[in-house]
Parts: C-alpha cells; structure tokens; sequence
C-alpha cells in the first residue's frame, strides 16, 4: 500500500493556532462521580496560582464537601434564575461571563440542556458563545453524552442517553484530560454515598451503575482519547512532512433517506470516518416523487443531514430520478471508496415487486465497497402510500365513470362488426383519457369500471358476470393490468408535471424578484418588494432590519407588523454574532419571530425577521425558497451600501477637480498682476536710458495700479477664508448709513472716476447696528460690481430705504444686467457672469458680501431693472434701533 | 516744506520694508536710523532723540502697543505706527495710547509723507492760533463762528466741540473714544451713537455733499480725520 500525503487531505492545523478564539479544555470521565469536578477545580487553582483571572461560571458540587472546600477561594459568578412553569431554575448566565471577561471560566456539565427561556437550547452552544468571545474554558463531560456514541451506549448499557454533544465540539476542543477512577472504586464511592443521583433517575441509574457497563464506558473513554493523540501525532507528522505510515485515504459516502434508519446510519458514519482517518459525506437524493414525502420523512431527512453536519460530514443535496444511478455518479465524481445504506428488512414479495435500492446499488457499484446496515424495525413507509390518497374531487370521479358508460355505449353498435377483444382497446383508451385529464383515481375507477363492463356487455354470456371462453379471463386480467399501469404512469407524469410547474413557478418568481431588485436602485423599493413577495409565497408576516447607527432600525415590514423591545434584542444578538436565533432555532428560543442574518460574502448586513405559522409549517424546499428570497435581500442592500459609496467616491472626485479648478484660477489672478509690476519694474531698471518720459510714467502707473489690484485680490482671499472658517467676527455699534456710503466711496477713489454716482439717504434716517467696516467692504464690492459691468459714464445710483424694520440700501446700475437664471448664482464664490470680453477680478466680491451680510442676520439679493442694468440689495434688521439723539 | 536734517526713527523687523523707508525718507531729507525690535526701538529713542518714529506694530519682541504706551512715559515724540488692514483694534489701541497717526499696509509714500508732515506740525505748533482753515472750511475760534464758502453755518455746541478738536488736529485722526473722551468726558466713552449722530448732523451743515465729504472723513473702526 502506498504511503503518501494527500493534497486533497489538508493537514489540519494545530487548533491552539487558533490566537482569537478561547481554548476548550475537558475534563472526560466515563460516569458520574469518577472526579471531574473536583480535578478541574484543583487545575483551575493551579492556573489561580499562575496569576490567571480564573472566575467560576457554574460548578455543580452536589454539596460533597471536598468540592465545596475547593470553590470556597475561587470567584463565582450568580447564575441566572430562569422562570418556567412557575419553578426557578439557575442557569450558566452568558452575559454575565462576557461583560466580567475572565481569562478561563469554569463551566460543569458540557451536555447540559438549558431551562426554556434561556439563550441557547444547550450549555454546549452558551460555551462556544464564550469561546467566541476569547475566554478559555474548562468543562466537565461524560463520554456517553458523545453524539457519535449515542447508539453504541444504548446497545451495550441499555440506557438511552438524551443529552448529547455533537461531535464537532469535542473535536475543537484544545485538551482533554481523561478523569479515571476504577469502576470497583466508583462502585464503592456509590455505595458510601459520595455519588450524586437525583432521587427521580435512582432506579435507571442502578441499571447503568453495573459493573459490565461501567468497564466499557471507561474503554470507550480511554479509546476516544487515544484516538485523539494518534491525530494529533498524524497531524504533526503530516505538518512536519515526516514520511509515515499514512492509511490509504479512504471517503465514506452515507446514503440518507426519509426512514428513521438515517440517524443511526448519520453517528455509524462517524464511527467508521473516524475509524478510518476518513473524510465522509452524508448525501440524500431527491426525486421528483419523493418532493411528496409524508412530513415525517422530511423531518427525518432534515434531521439526519443535521445531525451529520453536527458530526462532520460533507453534506450534499442532489436531484435525480434514478436513486442507486445517482448515488453511484455522485460516488465516482467524488472519489468515494466506501458506501454506507441502511437496509429496511422488506419481505421476498415486496422486493421482487418494488425492487431493491441496495441491490442497485450493489450491482452498480463497480469496485467501490458498499456497506449495508440493516433495521429490524421494517420496511419504508413508501411513497407509494401517496397513491391510495385520494386527491381528485368527486365530480372527476364521476365524469370517469361517465367515460366508461360512453364507451360502452358506443360499443353497442359496432359489437357485432368487429371482434370484442378490440373494444377492450377503447376502454383503454378511455382510461388513458382518464388518467390523463382527470386523475389518478378516477383512471384507476375507469379500469375497473371497464373491465367490469366489458364482462358484462360484451362477453359471451351477455349481460352476466359470468365468461364462458376461459380466454376472456387473461383479456381482463391483461386489460386490467394494463389500465392500472396506465393509469398509474400517466398518474405520475401529471404529478410530476404539476411538481415541475410548482417549481417552475418558484423559478419565475424568484427571477421577477432579482430583476426587479436589478432595475429598482431604491433600497426600500426594493425591500418592500421582498416582504411583499414573501409574504404572498409563505402567508406570513415578514420584517426587514438594517443596521443604523450602532443599533438595528426597522427598515420595513409587512404592514402593520412591529415588534417589541425584546423581540428587537432577539434581532441584534442575532446580528451581532451572524446567527440564526428565534422561535425554531436553538437559541433564544422564548422569541415569537424567527431571525436570520442577511449575510454577502460573510459580512452581515442586515437581519430577517419571518412569524412562524406553526399551523402551516414550511418544508424543506419552501425553506430554501425563503433562504433565497433572504439572499436576494441581503444582496440588494449590500447593492445600496455599494451605490452609496460609489457615490460618495464620485462628489469626493468631483470636489477634488472643483478645487484644483479652483487653485489653478487664483493662482493665475495672484499672478497676473505680478506680472506687470515686474515687467515694469525691470523695464525701469534696465532700459532707464532709452525710456522717455511718458512710456516712463506710464510704466509707473500700471505697476501702481496692478499693485492695488493684488492687494484687493489678498484681501478678498483673505477675507473669504475667514467667512468660510467662521472666523468673521462683527464689531457691532450703531452706525450711520450715509457714512458708510461715503467712506466707500472714499475708499474706491479714481474707480469709480468713471461713472455718475447718485446717493440717496433720507434724513433722519434711522443709525443701524452692524459692523462699519464691513459693511463699507459690502457696499465697496457692490460698487465695484456695478462699476464693472456697467459702461463708463453711465449713472449708479444709491438710496436707502427702511421696508419692514430693515434698513435696505440699493446699488442701481444702467449696465448690462444680470440673466434671470444668475440672479442668485452671483453670489456664488468665483462666480462670474459670462461675457466675451475679459473681465478682471476673482468673482469674489459678491460672495464676501454675502458672507458679511449673513453674518448680520440681514440679507443681500440682485432683481433686474426696468429699462436694462441690475439693482443689487442689502437688507439689515434694525434691532438695537437707536433714536436720533438730539441734544 | 520740511526742515533738512530731521531725524526719523523706522522700526520694522521687516528688511525690505526698512529698506524702502530708508530710500523715501532720505529723499525728502531725512536722517534715518532704524531698529528691529521693540527694545531697539526705546534704545534708539533715547540715543538718537529723533523728531519723529515711524513705529511697526507687528513688533518680534514686545507688542507695538506696548512700545508706544513706554515711549509716551517720557517722550511727546510724534508716533506714526504701521499696521495691516484687518488689525483696527491694535490701531485704535496704539492711538489710544498716545500714537498720533497711523498707516494702513501697504501704503504709497506720498501718504507717507502727508502723514508725517501733518505730525510734525503739530509737534512744532506754537502757541495755538485762533482761525483754522481747510480749503473753504474755516473756523474762529476766538469768536466761535464757523463759515462755509463764505456764509455762516449754525453748529450745536457739540457739532462745535468735535469740528473745533478735529481742525485743531487736522489731518490727523481722532479716535472715536478719544472725541467722545474730551467732548463729552469719560464717563461717554463707549457712546457710539451720539457720535455718529452727531458727526452726521455735521456734515450736513458744512458738507457740500454729505454722502461724499469733502472735510469731514470716515477712518472705518478707528476714527475720523480732516482732510488736508
């Protein structure tokens, strides 16, 4: 036999190189009362002592004083009472333990079945919580609470065990410690009555407390840990590629049906993978035929595939109509070498009628090994009971019977023309007619019907039962024959036709469903769909929740569901650790709802919440239906998340662009003028000799002038850049409107030389609170505007006004005006008007009013002016209204 | 016309700004000497006694405020501080403390030299003359009559006050505080009102046009100031 390592075969890791999640430690013994407790305890002080936070989460002591003395030093956490039926029962309190966070907790009992109402069905599924949380654990575990040993210690004990682990969870575990005691030993510790056995089980457990049982419990216990170092050897040696003796790699394939023999067949599977070093697959092939499975079959089914998940199996769903052929395929494709079937005992009749499925396989199997166990507990529920179910109404029973008596009628006048066994072939064809149109049963009744028709009309003695050619016999009985087989087939077929369609309509309205979420972008469109199909395909009330926030929000539901505070706490833990939980499930079961995370390539993104309708429950295939439906949710929100990035990625680019537009503007205005000035400059330095007089000033003159223009050009910036970083802060006093007029245009000097300046200001006009300063910057900027784009000589006038409590000034130009769409744009930053001829200027001006304006709680606003040019407009509110004073 | 050999005082921790200072006010007959630093500054007032100080407020070591509040301990030399756009509140404040007039960089030097003419006469002022005179503005101070292009204009005793301070300084600013201070005393300080009102009703009366005046200017967030 060759020695090799398998690629297909991975090595496993060492799980201690597992750094986040926390190791598992188990204490195994093979009976109650060999000491488990107690040596966890003293290994937990151990740890105590090495300065390891060590907290107790639940030790069960059973009040022997050596343990107790043993917990005296340790912290113990208080268990949670948990209420049901009126009785008080303490459980492991999960939160407790996370929020405390300990580096080992202490955790008795692996096997243990929660109170109702508790988080998790199991204490094994509250210790991987923790264990998921990075907390160490120490627990205690007795080795017939394994799942795969449940059948083994029921056969050798008597004593069906109830309380199981899978395992999987076994197998994770980072240590086992085997506990042992010698079973005389136990025996007598039993008898001194240091054995803890709670009074209801005392008599079963007398049965277990025998010598012979407790010897191979403690070999099964010694065994399943020798096994466990032998893998950890092969593992280590396979890591280090040190040539050994590997087994020829074998692959186990498990044939799961709807018989209650799955579940033994599922735990023997892991025996023998086990056994065998192997890797093994639990496979179910479903039918078409078998979609009609009595509910107990299905049940089984699930059960068993669960139960070889829990174990470690690879499990597969397959589709064919040939059972044996498909499972051979399956077999072949995967390099499976040994077949496991369970074998109900039929008697010789039933399968030389119906056949075998292990002799199929067997004979098909070419040189892959097939195991077969067998089940004394009888023959398969078959299908074929689905064939006495009557399913077709009365009228079509009816309408077949009334086929027949056509035939037979129309057979009247041809009897005599040709010969009578022909006629039987119109009754055949009124039972294909049958079958085809009306159904199973009412083309069974036409069988009968006809053959009994026949005999009596058309059958020598006429008109009476009886035959007188023994011939006609095989006629009926061929006639008969044939009509059930038909009528059975045909059966089938429309069976099989309206399963097909049934499916085919879950296809469609699965693809309307991903279309719609491919053309709607609108996430709560598009859930909204969802709850509404859901709803519709499974009758049941349906809700959607969508992280917002560091909390979950309902972002739909179907109308007029909501949910309470607990329900929503269901919902987030349910999120938080991307596990189904609810009503259904083994965990925080005490919910009405069942929920499940919405999950894209891992990531949850949301959570479905769906009312069980335990009058009307879901099937398997129903269910994958409504997981595909979740899919399709999950993958339309992760659509939207997407979108919405895509989005923000898109204004962060465009923002970029607008800036480096943006820079590369003021850049050239801040340049431009320097240009001139050291052009001038140099001009004036080096060519002194040959400049005359006149190109001499006017040299002069345009630096001068490009030198005042850069230093407005600063002072917008910089003026600019404190509105925008809110550092404008207003030196507010009563001020006097006429004056700001004048300092304005005090400060605008020769620029505004041009034109025909008009001031208007009541007397008496009220003094206005604001900041002088910036208000001549407003009133400036406003001129300058004017100025700009209003051609030379043309009048500018300025006037005041007080309209509702605000003192509103007004800059009135004949200029070119300002095109409807821009009349708010203006005051938009870098905002220029477009016009042919270079205009000078940021395009700042405008906006820094604004900003100062604002700043004032007052506002500024452009209209259009009758007879062509612009009005611009500052409104200031008038609080701190200050009478003139008159003294 | 400005006495040859006068002294002036520059300090700037500015090179390029001393540099060009140095070049105007030595074309105009200036002695120059410079300093650095607000220290330098008081050093160089005490050793170089200059006849006017061009001060810069943006000072490396002590706040230019400060420089002119030490200075005025001891000296009436005229102060002409230098100072950004946005900074009025140091203006005010440098003026509060005893500076005469202020520049607002950057500024052109024949503002320059208007400025330090206009201080430097008054330093040199002898004993006060009873007509002051801009243009067609003209006030007798000895028989309180004021007249406009020759015809009498009518002032309230307080539009009287602020025009009579404000041509005795002419050409020179006044603070807001400081015009309420000596027309309406200490306890006025902070009025504003009354002083924009007034100023306001002035102008009507001597302006020939109010909302530009000719006379009577506007120093936004400092003061007002005769022009000259």
């Amino acid at each position: 036999m060759e020695h090799h390592l398998n690629p297909d075969r991975l090595p496993k890791p060492f799980q201690a190189e597992e750094s986040s999640r926390g190791k598992l430690k188990i204490f195994l013994g093979y009976a109650a009362g060999v000491g488990k407790t107690y040596a966890m305890l003293e290994a937990a002080h151990q740890r105590k002592e090495h300065g390891i936070d060590v907290v107790v989460g639940y030790v069960e002591t059973h009040k022997l004083m050596e343990t107790e003395e043993l917990l005296e030093r340790l912290e113990v956490l208080p268990r949670k009472q948990v209420e049901y039926q009126n009785v008080v029962l303490p459980e492991l309190d999960v939160d407790a333990v996370l929020k405390r966070h300990p580096q080992l907790i202490l955790v008795d009992e692996l096997a243990h079945t929660n109170a109702p109402g508790s988080r998790h069905l199991k204490r094994y599924q509250d210790a991987e919580e923790i264990l998921d949380a990075g907390i160490d654990i120490y627990t205690t575990f007795n080795i017939q609470h394994l799942e795969s040993l449940k059948d083994i210690v029921a056969q050798v004990t008597g004593v069906s065990v109830h309380e199981t682990v899978p395992d999987i969870i076994i197998d994770q575990a980072s240590e086992i410690e085997v506990i042992d005691l010698p079973p005389d030993e136990l025996l007598s510790r039993l008898k001194e009555g240091k054995v803890y056995i709670p009074a209801q089980a005392a008599g079963a457990l007398e049965k277990f407390f025998r010598k012979g049982n407790l010897t191979a419990l403690r070999e099964m216990a010694f065994r399943r840990a020798a096994d466990r170092v032998d893998d950890q050897m092969r593992n280590y040696m396979e890591t280090s590629a040190i040539p050994g003796p590997w087994p020829a790699t074998e692959r186990l394939m498990i044939c799961i049906s709807g018989h209650p023999i799955s579940e033994r067949l599922v735990r023997a599977g892991r025996r023998l993978a086990d056994e065998l070093k192997a890797e093994w697959f639990a496979v179910h092939v479903q039918t078409i035929d078998r979609r009609r499975f009595s509910t107990q079959g299905a049940e089984n089914i699930t059960r068993a595939l669960r139960l070889a998940e829990d174990l470690g199996a690879m499990v597969r769903q397959i589709e064919g109509q040939n059972v044996p052929g498909t499972l051979v395929e399956f077999a072949r494709k995967n390099n499976v070498t040994k077949i496991i079937t369970g074998k109900p005992l039929r008697s010789r009749w039933q399968e030389l009628l119906l056949g075998s499925l292990t002799n199929d396989l067997i004979r098909l199997s070419g040189n892959i090994g097939v195991y077969i166990v067998s089940d004394p507990s009888g023959p398969l529920p078959a299908p074929i009971s689905t064939v006495l179910r009557p399913t077709s109404s009365w009228p079509r029973y009816a309408l077949s019977a009334l086929l027949v008596a056509l035939i037979t009628l129309i057979s009247f006048p041809i009897y005599g023309l040709i010969h009578a066994t022909n006629l039987v072939m119109l009754y055949l064809a009124a039972v294909v007619i049958s079958a085809l149109y009306l159904g199973r049963g009412p083309s069974m009744l036409a069988s009968v019907l006809g053959v009994l028709a026949f005999d009596f009309f058309f059958t020598e003695p006429r008109f009476t039962m009886v035959v007188s050619d023994s011939e006609y016999i095989i006629t009926f009985l061929g006639l008969f024959i044939v009509s059930i087989a038909i009528s059975n087939l045909t059966g089938r077929v429309r069976e099989h036709v309206e399963v097909i369609r049934a499916q085919e309509q879950q296809s469609s309205t699965l693809y309307a469903l991903s279309r719609e979420l491919t053309v709607s972008t609108d996430l709560d469109t598009v859930l909204a769909k969802v709850i509404e199909q859901i709803g519709q395909t499974f009758n049941r009330q349906v809700v959607i929740l969508l992280p917002h926030e560091n909390t979950l929000i309902i972002r739909a539901a179907t109308p007029g569901f909501i949910i309470d505070q607990d329900e929503h706490a269901v919902a987030v833990w349910a999120y938080e650790k991307n596990h189904v939980a609810g009503r259904g499930t083994d965990t925080l079961t005490s919910a009405k709802i069942r929920y499940q995370p919405l999950n894209v390539t891992g990531r949850v993104v949301g959570v479905l919440g769906v009312k069980p309708d335990a009058s009307n429950r879901l099937n398997p295939s129903q269910r994958e239906l409504l997981d595909a439906y979740a899919s399709l949710a999950a993958l339309a929100i992760e659509r939207g998340h997407l979108a919405e990035q895509a989005r923000q990625a898109e204004i962060a680019a465009a923002t970029e662009k607008l800036q480096t537009a943006l820079l590369n503007s003021i850049s050239h205005d801040l340049r431009t003028p320097l240009v001139s000035i050291t052009g001038a400059l140099t001009s004036l330095d080096e060519q002194s000799d040959s400049l005359n007089e006149e190109y001499r000033k006017s040299l002069i003159v345009t630096a001068r002038e490009e030198a005042d223009r850069l230093n407005r050009l600063v002072g917008n910036l910089l003026s600019m850049t404190r509105i925008e970083s809110g550092a404008i802060t207003l030196n507010r006093e009563p001020g006097d409107i006429q004056d700001v007029i004048g300092t304005a245009l005090e400060q605008l000097g020769t620029r505004v030389a041009e034109h025909e300046i008009k001031v208007n200001v009541p007397e008496d006009f009220p003094l206005v609170t604001m900041d002088f300063t910036l208000i001549v910057q407003v009133v400036v900027n406003l001129l300058e505007n004017a100025v700009k784009y209003s051609p030379k000589g043309s009048l500018i006038e300025i006037s005041t006004s007080l309209v509702d409590n605000k003192a509103v000034l007004e800059i009135m130009d004949r200029g070119m005006g300002i095109p409807p769409a821009d009349l708010t744009r203006i005051f938009d930053k870098f905002y220029r008007v477009q016009r042919p001829e270079n205009i000078s200027g940021t395009g700042l001006g405008l906006s820094i009013g604004k900003g100062i304006v604002e700043a004032h709680h007052g506002n500024i606003y452009a209209r259009s002016r009758e007879g062509g040019g612009a009005i611009l407009a500052v409104g200031l509110p008038l609080n701190d209204i200050q009478e003139k004073v008159n003294d | 016309m400005i006495d040859t050999a006068q002294r002036v005082l520059i300090v700037d921790d500015e090179v390029s700004i001393r540099r060009y200072l140095r070049a105007a006010l030595g074309a105009e007959g200036f002695v120059t000497h410079e300093a650095k630093t607000g220290q330098e500054a008081l050093d160089g007032a005490v050793l170089y006694h200059p006849e006017i100080i061009i001060l810069d407020l943006g000072l490396p070591d002590i706040d230019g405020v400060e420089v002119t509040r030490r200075l005025r301990e001891w000296s009436q030399t005229p102060i002409i501080v230098l100072s950004v756009r946005e900074a009025e509140n140091d203006k005010v404040a440098a003026l509060d403390a005893g500076a005469d007039d202020y520049l607002t960089k950057p500024f052109g030097t024949s503002e320059l030299m208007a400025r330090i003419r206009v201080a430097l006469r008054r330093a040199s002022k002898g004993p006060d003359e009873p007509v002051f005179q801009v243009d067609k503005l003209k006030m007798d101070v000895s028989r309180r009559i004021v007249m406009v292009n020759e015809n009498e204009v009518y002032l309230t005793p307080t539009e009287y006050e602020i025009l009579r301070l404000l041509l005795q300084n002419a050409g020179k600013v006044l603070t807001h505080r400081q015009l309420l201070r000596q027309v309406w005393g200490t306890a006025y300080e902070d009025e504003m009102h009354i002083l924009r009102v007034n100023v306001s009703n002035l102008r009507r009366k001597i302006e020939p046009d109010p909302s530009r005046p000719h006379y009577l200017l506007t120093e936004p967030g400092v003061g007002y100031r005769i022009r000259v």
